[in-house]
């Protein structure tokens, strides 16, 4: 299954990512309907693009209490269902990224649909800093545990030196 | 319902605190499209041409175009249309960033501030919310710190602020309007006009779209436009690459950067304040104004012992983390201009300049003017209280300061270099035009920059007619940099085509890569109008009789398309251009000729019939 990467360092916040995300989403350019958002830091000089890393354990999924969020088994994205959404917003809390968002024109949540296998934002980035590829579903927890291992580790090496 | 454009003008008076909002003049939208021209089409039917520039009668015109917004690459763009302090003319100075994309998003194409605030106040416009409210506690504040509270009070992040720094309040005849940190509507003093209505800083936060008329053909052109750009080697290499100081080497060689006041024109240090040197020692980042698909942007910084290199009082910690620049133009007046050849305290005394809100070619280009004043001993260390001499980065550097705050000398520099060698008693050393400096291109070694520089409708300005494209890069094809044939012609085409650009929202810098034929099918995509090629260059040169008309109702004649004595008469003494001068008279009357205007420069009622003015 293919999934969005995305590489801040290339990133130059252009927003045309928004702006292409804005455009599928509502038919303008209307950056703040876009479901991708670029996190501007200027004094760290870093852009950080993101969106919905379409979770296998979906919180958003599990949180809905009409199932109005539903799988598409070709993309494995997390959608909305339009018709079944009654516009409660619990998935836009219960997402730990902050990536499901509640459109008060509709009164429904909107989300990153993988626009249906053929995501816009990719197309529009210039500098090839999100990109649609094949990658294991990473294992979040076991590469957080490496890291806090390595670092004990180090800690301890430090300590004994 | 308009498509492109949002149809609707915000207008602020702030005298009497009115707000209103009004539909946008379709049939001037049309003719003018957007931006520079539209702006000005305002300019000349609400404000008399005689006013004084720092006046309640004034108007601030912030305009966007009808690209502005969209996915346009580099549709980023608004431009501040007003009377300007510096040259008593129209001016029309233009910014990147966020700023006028945002200001599309919350529903206006343009805003026109009138009148004078009792008290210091800044705008606020969240979409069709808009207020006026109290600054006293942002008065005196820098830019960034503006910027940085504003975000905080109103509570809302994504709030996108212009603002003016001490040199605007103190109405530094060069001060700016600056969005995002460090983008600038830099040049005439429109943050100098702000800060006489005693506006700080507007921020908006906007959250509706623009529409287009016909999606389908508007992507396409996006695409075909977007492919071009990566084809080019300036706007997919040049640029991001190095940015736009990758020129100062490519200028030098060619004997074309001006040094020490225009003393010379050849610099020995340019290799160290090139785009090749910044990039390798001090680049930390690109980055790109909206929708921008180049990304020009520095984004630089200082290690440890650079940043504590130069004493500077207003703002230290800031030195300690990322700026942005110096760009090109800024790091010739900062930097060869006053013969300074140390790279950090250029990015210092830029950073100052984007802090403190001033444009930094006139400041530089103004200091450069008092060293060779205090050179020459029209000034002396009495006055200056720090020895004013070519090459000094100290110098440089605490002037910034003192200028953006007026205290001692700085209160001289900040009226510009025309009236400050007035004041001095040798006024052949302001080096430009109309009052205002000269960009970073020495008019005797580029003929038609000289042509250019002259006839400007805002002064001493390289954004007018960028000739250097074809005479130093080749762009669109080749012309010989000394010779004058052919000027004329090419001065007065890029000037119109620069104008219409400017009209659309879109960065000039896309010009390097494509044309108007590229921008043609993606705005009539966007507004639904059917403009033809033909169409975009007579509104072009409607845009460019406009402004001079009203120039010449402000007292402006065919005598100031004039240039310094010594860019006229004193040949180069050193360099590839050596022994020349600029050869104005011999471009001037056939470019009046060829603009259709009579032999003193003045414009006809047959050329106003004919552009639909009359
Ligand atoms: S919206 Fe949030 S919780 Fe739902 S799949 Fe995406 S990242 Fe996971
Ligand atoms: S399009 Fe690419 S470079 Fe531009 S903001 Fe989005 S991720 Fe960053």
């Amino acid at each position: 299954m293919r999934q969005l990467r995305i590489i801040p360092d290339r990133c130059t916040g252009c927003m045309q990512c928004e702006l292409a995300c804005s455009f599928v989403q509502t038919g303008t350019f209307q950056p703040s309907r876009s479901v991708i958002r670029v996190y501007v830091f200027d004094e760290q000089a870093s852009y950080a693009p993101y969106t919905c890393f379409q979770c296998d354990e979906a919180w958003c999924m599990t949180a809905c209490p009409v199932n109005a969020i539903a799988l598409d088994p070709a993309t494995g994205a997390k959608v909305v269902l339009d018709s079944v959404c009654v516009g409660c917003a619990v998935c836009t809390i219960a997402c730990p990224y902050g990536t499901v968002f509640y459109n008060p024109d509709t009164h429904k949540a909107f989300k990153c649909d993988l626009c249906g296998g053929d995501p816009a934002c990719v197309t529009a980035c210039p500098t090839e800093a999100i990109a649609y590829v094949e990658m294991g579903q990473p294992d979040w927890l076991a590469s957080w545990a490496q890291r806090v291992s390595t670092g004990v580790q180090a800690l301890q090496e430090g300590g004994s030196a | 319902m308009m498509y492109g454009w949002t149809g609707t003008l915000l207008r602020v008076n702030l005298t009497t605190r009115q707000i209103s909002k009004e539909p946008l003049r379709e049939e001037w939208a049309r003719d003018f499209i957007g931006g520079r021209g539209l702006g000005a089409r305002y300019l000349f039917a609400e404000v008399d041409p005689q006013i004084d520039p720092l006046s309640p009668e004034n108007k601030l015109i912030f305009a966007t175009g009808p690209l502005t917004g969209t996915n346009a690459s580099c549709g980023a763009r608004y431009m501040v249309v007003t009377k300007g302090p510096l040259t008593n003319a129209i001016t029309t100075s233009n910014s990147g960033g966020h700023w006028g994309p945002e200001l599309k998003a919350a529903g206006y194409d343009l805003l026109i501030v009138e009148g004078r605030a009792a008290t210091p106040c800044y705008l606020w416009i969240y979409d069709d919310r808009v207020e006026i409210r109290d600054a006293g506690h942002l008065w005196g504040k820098t830019v960034w710190e503006a910027e940085e509270h504003l975000r905080q009070e109103l509570g809302v992040p994504d709030a996108i602020v212009a603002s003016i720094g001490p040199a605007g309040e103190k109405l530094v005849r060069f001060a700016c309007i600056m969005n995002d940190l460090h983008r600038a509507a830099g040049r005439s003093g429109v943050g100098a006009v702000m800060g006489s209505k005693q506006l700080k800083a507007i921020a908006v936060r906007g959250t509706g779209g623009v529409r287009l008329a016909d999606p389908h053909a508007f992507f396409a052109a996006h695409w075909a436009m977007k492919v071009k750009l990566r084809e080019s080697p300036v706007t997919s290499q040049g640029l991001p690459i190095y940015g736009t100081e990758v020129l100062v080497n490519v200028i030098n060689e060619h004997g074309a950067l001006p040094t020490r006041n225009h003393q010379q024109s050849v610099f020995e240090r340019a290799e160290e304040i090139s785009g090749e040197r910044l990039t390798e020692t001090r680049l930390v980042a690109n980055k790109a104004c909206f929708a921008c698909t180049i990304a020009c942007g520095r984004v630089t910084a200082l290690p440890g012992e650079a940043a504590g290199k130069y004493m500077v009082t207003t703002h230290p910690h800031n030195w300690q983390i990322a700026g942005e620049g110096p760009e090109y133009e800024a790091a010739w007046a900062l930097g060869a201009q006053c013969g300074i050849g140390d790279l950090d305290a250029l990015i210092k005394a830029n950073w100052l300049c984007n802090e403190l809100g001033m444009d930094a070619i006139s400041f530089g280009a103004t200091v450069a003017a008092a060293m060779e004043l205090y050179e020459k001993g029209a000034i002396s260390l009495a006055q200056t209280e720090i020895p004013l001499t070519f090459g000094s980065a100290e110098a440089l550097l605490v002037m910034a300061e003192k200028t953006a705050y007026r205290e001692g000398f700085g209160h001289e520099l900040a009226e510009g270099s025309k009236r400050m060698t007035e004041k001095f008693g040798r006024p052949e050393l302001f080096m430009g035009v109309k009052g205002q400096e000269f960009a970073a291109y020495e008019a005797r070694a580029i003929q038609g920059m000289g042509l250019g520089y002259a006839t400007s409708n805002r002064g001493a300005c390289h954004l007018k007619a960028y000739t250097v494209a074809a005479e130093i890069l080749g762009l669109p094809r080749q012309m010989d940099p000394r010779a004058t044939e052919g000027k004329a012609e090419l001065t007065k085409l890029f000037q119109d085509a620069t104008a219409t650009v400017d009209a659309t929202g879109l960065c000039q810098f896309l010009t390097f890569g494509i044309g108007l034929e590229e921008i043609l099918p993606q705005l009539v995509a966007a507004t639904g109008v059917q403009y033809t090629l033909e169409e975009l260059l007579k509104i072009g040169e409607r845009i460019w009789n406009l402004e001079r008309w009203w120039n010449e109702r402000a007292g402006l004649t065919g005598k100031d398309d004039t240039l310094p004595r010594r860019i006229l008469e004193e040949p180069l003494p050193s360099g590839p251009a050596k022994g020349q001068v600029n050869r104005l008279g011999e471009m001037l009357p056939e470019y009046y000729r060829l603009r259709g205007w009579d032999a003193e420069g003045r414009i006809t009622r047959e050329k106003l019939q004919e552009l639909g003015l009359v």
